[in-house]
């Protein structure tokens, strides 16, 4: 362990706020006034799809776009119109960014040699950092001689060895495949609690967010659905592209009446910002659906699947509705198509919300 | 069956260095008729090496011909700065457009190939009232000794040469990841000289080379633009010599060939040398991450 990173780790997190930012593309808004404060030392992650201004807030971040109007405040420093070079910012790209031309150690040296010291101070600096990444034996190796896991593991290490007031992650682990993406992203988490640096981490793979980060904010449109920790933001999401978005919800018609809502023939309790009367749409998480098999089910199974640590039944009830139920992965051979099933909910929670509102047409939509 | 594709490999082998004796002496061939001409005795009876003797003697070179001895110089510091404006103005110009305004490529392109279709001619015209112009200035402020200089053709050669080394630096940007590589070096702390000279610099190394070799070699070999400017360089000063000394002449324009000859070798060889750099490493980096 670095004994440089663990003396750092209280003392290393500063504020970071970005206010009512606005950044427009040939008329489309990839930022419509998106406001995120990050407390010191937080590990936030943005997540949303393709094109919702999550990138483009980082790169506002960095300095490496201007936004149209609002503010970068970062330690209470106004850094809105700072340069890139002048912000202090240690950032892990999605595309593959070691200098072609330099060993590891080279690309770690580069921030330091931009900054003051000595040449023995960079080289001890460089090789604590790549010992935190454990590529501590690949110092000499150019990027065309290490795995894309093994570059990224650099990058991360050039980023940090800078001692950046804030660490920027735009999607690293995207090019990676499942297994090295998974170890990098906790290896992130690991180094990141260890150096203590705000930082924000851009994804737009909800398991790669809810698993690392302290806080998940969740984007659309160029604004900000939902901040909020990892558990809240599944089991309390605050709009319908929250809900659809973050895991698998269940889109069911129901009727909201005082504080409860109607629906499978059961009444679950609804979540704040819900529909308060009338007719509604409850979006119900798949393990908060109850399924026992029953001749006089109303609900017929579409198909059972096996998908390792639990298993998953579609079920179509009479009114045409699709309805994804989590069970335990022993229980998915009882289930086949065409046998008659009863669907009740399971008590949990839900978000009620008008017919028609913003969605991301989850399979259980109507 | 293997018998007959033998003989197919057999006739393709065959062919192939038919094809490559044609065209080595298609291209040895004025080059032995000027060694041949270089090395006849005096009245063109017998042979002699006295034209190459005479040539190893730089010293006699300079004192009995210093139109040539001019022209060389006077070339030599042509291609060299040829060469530095070239890359000053092209590689800051062709990074930034790539990253800032993507979409002025093709316009850059279109600009830097314009070239190839004007005229030696038609460019000395344009260029007459600029230089005119810059002449007048030139000295007002510094004296006649720089405003008269030849080396202002350099400017000159700049546009000429634009066509070859936009391709060939256009080429290494392309096998080069420049937003990116940039973008990482300033969020690092660097500023933009930095990132030229550091980063994108380094790994455009072999273009660099390329673009350069094909300078030297364009301005080595120019004639009509210096001629038309009434100015002296190595092309000129051998057409100038040819008038007088023609074995001389002849035998320095087989110097300059075969070094022109040796600067593109290189030139191949640094190419490739490079797309086993940067290329290789591309493609490597993509296989070992999959």
């Amino acid at each position: 362990m670095s004994t440089v990173a663990s003396e750092r780790a209280t003392d290393r997190g500063v504020a970071v706020e970005l206010t009512d930012l606005r950044r427009t593309y040939g008329g489309v808004h990839a930022l419509d006034g998106l406001t995120l404060h990050l407390a010191p030392g937080e590990f936030v992650a943005l997540l949303g799809p393709s094109g919702c201004g999550k990138t483009t807030a980082l790169r506002c971040l960095a300095g490496l776009e201007d936004p149209d109007s609002g503010t970068v405040t970062v330690a209470g420093k106004d850094l809105t119109r700072v340069p890139t070079n002048k912000r202090d910012m240690g950032m892990v790209f999605q595309a593959y960014s070691l200098f072609p031309h330099l060993t590891a150690r080279q690309n770690v040296e580069f921030g330091l040699s931009l900054r003051r010291g000595s040449g023995a101070q960079r080289r001890t600096r460089a090789g604590e950092m790549l010992d935190l990444v454990g590529l501590g034996s690949q110092v000499d190796k150019f990027a065309h001689q290490m795995s894309g896991g093994q570059q990224q593991r650099v990058a991360l290490a050039r980023a940090l060895a800078i001692e950046p007031q804030v660490l920027l992650l735009d999607e690293p682990l995207s090019a990676l495949d499942a297994k090295v993406r998974s170890q990098l992203r906790d290896e992130i988490r690991r180094i990141q609690l260890e150096v203590g640096t705000t930082t924000l981490f851009v994804t737009h793979d909800q398991e790669e967010a809810l698993a690392v980060a302290d806080r998940v904010g969740v984007m659309s449109g160029g604004r900000l659905e939902q901040l909020a920790a990892p558990h809240e933001l599944y089991a309390s999401p605050a709009t319908a592209f929250v809900a659809d978005f973050v895991g698998l919800s269940n889109r069911l018609a129901g009727r909201v009446s005082q504080g409860r809502a109607e629906v499978l023939g059961g009444s679950v309790p609804v979540l704040p910002g819900s529909v308060t009367e009338g007719p509604a749409v409850v979006l119900v998480r798949p393990e908060g659906v109850r399924i026992e098999r029953s001749d006089d089910g109303e609900a017929t199974v579409v198909s059972a699947s096996f998908l390792g640590a639990t298993g998953r039944v579609v079920a179509s009830t009479p009114d045409g509705e699709t309805i994804h139920v989590q069970v335990a992965n022993v229980d998915v051979p009882d289930y086949r198509p065409g046998d008659r099933v009863r669907l009740t909910p399971r008590g949990d929670a839900a978000l009620a919300v008008h017919d028609g509102s913003d969605s991301m047409g989850t399979p259980g939509s109507k | 069956m293997s018998g007959q594709r033998a003989r197919i490999r057999r006739r393709q082998r065959t062919f192939r260095w038919g094809v490559v004796t044609l065209v080595s002496a298609f291209f040895a061939l004025p080059l032995l008729g000027m060694l041949d001409f270089t090395t006849r005795g005096p009245g063109g009876v017998g042979r002699s090496g006295q034209t190459w003797r005479t040539l190893a003697d730089f010293g006699a070179v300079a004192t009995d011909y210093p139109t040539l001895n001019d022209g060389v110089v006077t070339s030599v510091g042509l291609a060299v700065l040829t060469v530095a404006v070239m890359l000053l103005l092209l590689v800051p110009t062709m990074t930034w457009v790539r990253l800032r305004v993507p979409r002025a490529q093709r316009l850059v392109e279109f600009v830097c190939l314009l070239p190839l279709t004007v005229p030696a001619i038609v460019l000395v015209v344009g260029l007459s009232p600029i230089y005119t112009w810059l002449t007048g200035w030139l000295r007002y402020f510094f004296g006649t000794a720089i405003s008269e200089s030849t080396l202002w053709l350099s400017l000159a050669y700049v546009v000429l040469v634009l066509p070859y080394s936009y391709r060939a630096i256009d080429a290494g940007l392309r096998s080069i990841d420049v937003r990116t590589l940039s973008e990482a070096a300033r969020s690092l702390g660097a500023g933009w000289p930095t990132v030229m000279w550091r980063i994108i610099l380094p790994n455009l190394r072999s273009a660099v080379l390329s673009a350069s070799f094909l300078t030297v070699a364009l301005v080595l070999g120019e004639f009509t633009i210096a001629n038309l400017f009434s100015r002296n360089n190595l092309q000129v000063a051998m057409y100038l010599l040819g008038k007088s000394d023609a074995q001389i002449s002849v035998a320095v324009g087989l110097v300059s060939l075969v070094f022109a000859f040796l600067i593109l070798f290189a030139m191949s060889f640094v190419g490739s040398a490079g797309q086993g750099g940067a290329l290789t490493r591309r493609l490597r980096s993509r296989k070992e991450s999959a």
